[in-house]
């Protein structure tokens, strides 16, 4: 009866959400206030619905309703409850069903933050999400409702979660990753909004800022998660695959970091006025994309969902509206846009230009690696082929190097015009000093020196160094330095957490690919293994009974030196419903190193196949995708934003309502 | 209304590339070889043994009964997903498999089947993807059913699961067997 509900509930709000695609364009078209208006209490009605039918699954999770063949094929009565929760997105339907309903949230937040926009302005906005909406809830309820029962015939219990998915990881990792993808159709709604109101001018680019920071903050922690749980849960230490579904919820980050560099160009000086809307429709168009390559099946992935042809056809029909669409619209209307200013090569619009350019090419060689196997198989006459990490990695590492070092030189540029000479001499210091900073460094305290760190880890600490002296350069001439260190506006804050966190992670990146370590071997109880100045003991074997699975569970115990520092147990575990394996590594997380221990196979009577593996600066990784994130939210939060608000709806308001 | 042609570019590119999705398309299972590519023989080849680097590999290794070759890396996480099945199949079942080792380090290869055990008759080295190539191979993993002559019957894209042996390769396999004793009777 409840999933009926949920079902019933889900077609209530398709004819919600058609309702505020038409209603409010109607009343834009029309003149009429009274239609624009419902689009609040539309957005307040879908979402309530969407939730309603959310909850609906949810509970048909927890209840264990097993004629419900969605609950069956991803559940079992033995899988504890947050696993019963988070299984409701473990598989296509129900994660289909948690987009629509993060659609519906950002909908519904647009709606009731939005009262500093002209009531023409936010009817046109929410009625394009409205539009994308109505999209989403029929390709659930057309080709994957997860309310479908399996009657009269249904099983006892249910096939379960897959293992991998059961880890706390993939509880959060989804929502976070749709709240960035979804979020993206906020600043696409605006750029169509703007568009068809005819009205580019760089109001727009305030008002979409806060959101696309926010959307871009989410989906950098999305993909940071992800990169963690992989790291972790996959028991072999890697932490980034290029896999064609990662690549998915890659381009839309890079195209939204983009899109953030532009905003703040046409924001701040009235440049890129266009390039800043086609980057918008962009970064949303890659969104969908992602959706599409996850769903369709036309490529193969460790993520790949349940495919079916027809839903990638779905998807495939509704891009071709949404983003052929909204391309034709801006062939038509971004003609006659002039920059409001013009700007010298050194400046620092031309930084953020090439920033945008170094973005795009990277991105679309992330997209010719990830299609290029649909490609080559459509020109070579049904021959296939598989592009790896080796044409990735070839690619796009040079493009971001080069994007790493204009990002180092970029906070101290100036609008307009830089003194180059000066500029040029100043830049001198910092880069010799991070270089031979790195180089003692690596003399020090590495255990070999490689050269080729050196160049790459001084970028970093040439980033770092920058930033630093900018933020001093900026309370020279105030009276009180400490105090307005302190002052700055937030979205600087979040500039600076940003870019921090790019130099983190990249340091990481570098340094644990040049320096891990790692041994496969055979222990018996009793063994010891050196390893990067730890000693390894294997103290055997015990069986361990978990909820849902039985395990057999390894003590190791390091030491260094002969102090114990940590004993770690991990687990070759079997779950019994589906027959699944699992490797469960243990790892002792710091700062500057991770050990990471994983067990193999039993070989012989006691001994068994173990991995240890010494993983230096492996979290700082993660650590900048935080550090990113966190500079996405504090950005949200300026007092800039709320004023601005303020002054659009001033300017927008003396514009009167064109239509 | 003039439209400025420039800016026409971005749908432009958008249409091609919805092209190429469009014909990522089978309208049968993707996971499944189209069945053009079926019952075409085995490609040529001459590669090392993963673990007698010495040893020339060629076509005939492969041939004389019905087997399975296996396309996997130690890059492939689907791969490591599959293995216990692999395991099973090569413990369980009677039948040879074959491993393509694809686009990889040897040695990183070795050592990945030392930790989690070997299944394969023998392996053959592709680090150069040639014979990947020749296969048609479109990510690892991927399974492939060789008949006694050296003719691939069936071909399996992904991990091989419990399912999989079941309801694809194991109706196959016997079949394939059935049509060699019935032709030399």
């Amino acid at each position: 009866m409840i999933a009926e509900l949920g079902h019933f509930s889900l077609i209530l709000a398709l004819g919600l959400s058609i309702c505020l695609a038409v209603l409010p364009a109607l009343g834009v078209y029309k003149g009429q206030s009274s239609l624009m208006q419902l689009s609040g209490s539309l957005a307040a009605g879908l979402f309530v619905f969407i939730l309603f039918s959310f909850v609906c699954l949810v509970d048909a999770f927890l209840s264990d309703d097993f004629s419900v063949s969605y609950v069956a094929r991803n559940s079992n009565s033995a899988l504890p409850i947050q696993y019963k929760i988070s299984a409701v997105w473990g598989a296509h339907e129900g994660s289909f069903l948690l987009w629509s309903l993060i659609m519906a949230t950002w909908t519904l937040a647009v709606s009731i933050f939005s009262s500093g926009l002209t009531l023409d302005m936010r009817a046109r906005v929410l009625s394009v999400l409205g539009f994308l909406s109505v999209g989403f809830i029929l390709f659930i309820l057309l080709t994957s409702n997860p309310f479908d029962r399996s009657l009269p015939v249904f099983p006892v219990d249910g096939a379960d979660l897959n293992p991998l998915l059961q880890d706390f990881g993939l509880i959060v990792h989804p929502p976070m990753l749709y709240m960035g993808y979804v979020g993206f159709a906020v600043p696409f709604a605006f750029a169509i909004a703007t568009l068809t109101s005819g009205r580019l001018d760089a109001a727009w680019a305030r008002w979409s800022r806060p959101w696309t920071n926010l959307a871009w903050a989410f989906l950098t922690l999305g993909i940071t998660l992800g990169s963690w749980w992989a790291y972790y849960e996959l028991g072999w230490g890697g932490w980034w695959f290029w896999d064609a579904v990662e690549n998915a919820s890659f381009m839309p980050w890079l195209v939204g970091t983009a899109l953030i560099h532009s905003l703040a160009a046409t924001e701040k000086r009235g440049v890129f006025k266009s390039w800043t809307v086609l980057l918008a429709i962009f970064a949303f168009s890659f969104s969908l994309l992602g959706a599409f390559i996850v769903r369709s099946g036309v490529l193969t992935s460790v993520h790949a969902f349940a495919v079916d042809p027809e839903r990638g056809m779905y998807i495939l029909a509704f891009l071709v509206v949404v983003i052929g669409g909204s391309l034709l619209l801006y062939a038509v209307k971004a003609t006659g846009i002039k920059s409001d200013a013009g700007f010298d090569w050194t400046s620092r619009e031309t930084m953020l230009l090439t920033n945008n350019m170094l973005l795009i090419v990277a991105t679309a060689a992330v997209l010719l690696g990830t299609i290029y196997p649909i490609l080559y198989e459509a020109l070579s006459d049904g021959k296939k082929i598989s592009v790896g990490p080796p044409y990735f990695n070839t690619i796009f590492v040079p493009i971001v190097l080069v994007l790493f070092i204009a990002m180092a030189l970029s906070p101290s540029s100036r609008w307009r015009k830089t003194p180059t000479v000066k500029y040029v001499a100043e830049q001198a210091l910092p880069l010799l000093g991070s270089m031979l900073f790195v180089a003692l460094c690596l003399y020090f305290f590495a255990a070999s020196f490689e050269w080729i760190v050196v160049p790459i880890v001084s970028i970093s600490a040439w980033i770092f160094v920058n930033l630093v002296r900018d933020l001093f350069a900026k309370v020279r001439n105030k009276k009180n330095k400490f105090v307005s260190l302190f002052r700055q506006p937030l979205s600087y804050y979040g500039m600076l957490f940003g870019h921090v966190g790019i130099a983190v992670a990249l340091t990481g990146v570098c340094l644990t690919v040049y320096y891990s370590e790692e041994k496969d071997v055979r222990m018996m109880p009793g063994d010891v293994i050196h390893l990067a100045g730890y000693d390894f003991e294997f103290r055997g074997i015990k069986k361990v009974k978990g909820p849902n699975y039985l395990a057999d569970q390894a003590e190791v115990v390091v030491k260094r030196g002969g102090a114990i520092i940590i004993t770690l147990h991990p687990e070759k575990r079997f779950y019994q419903a589906a027959g699944n394996m699992m490797t469960e590594a243990d790892m002792d997380a710091g700062i500057f190193r991770d050990l990471y221990v994983a067990l193999g196979e039993p070989v012989g009577d006691t001994a068994w196949a173990v991995r240890i593996q010494y993983k230096p600066f492996v979290r700082w990784v993660w650590f900048g995708g935080l550090f990113i994130a966190i500079g996405g939210f504090v950005t949200v939060l300026d007092r800039r934003y709320r004023m601005a608000k303020q002054k659009v709806a001033e300017s927008i308001g003396n514009s009167g309502v064109a239509v | 209304m003039s439209v400025n042609k420039s800016l026409l570019i971005p749908l432009v590119v958008f249409t091609v590339l919805v092209a190429v999705l469009a014909s990522g398309f089978r309208l049968e299972d993707p996971h499944y070889l189209p069945s053009e590519l079926i019952e075409k023989p085995f490609p040529e080849f001459h590669l090392s043994d993963l673990h007698q680097p010495d040893r020339v590999l060629s076509k005939a290794d492969l041939t004389g009964k019905v087997s399975l070759a296996n396309v996997w890396a130690t890059w492939c996480p689907n791969c490591l997903i599959e293995h216990p099945e692999l395991m099973r199949i090569s413990r369980d079942e009677n039948i040879s498999i074959y491993g393509i080792n694809y686009n990889d380090d040897s040695e990183k290869a070795v050592r990945w089947l030392e930790r989690n055990k070997n299944p394969y008759e023998f392996n053959i080295v592709d680090d150069k993807g040639t014979l990947a190539i020749d296969l048609g191979v479109y990510g690892a993993p991927e399974t492939f059913v060789i008949d006694a002559a050296g003719v691939i019957q069936y071909r399996v894209v992904g991990p091989v699961t419990r399912a999989v042996w079941d309801s694809k390769i194991l109706p196959v396999v016997e079949l394939l067997r059935e049509n060699a004793a019935g032709s030399s009777k």
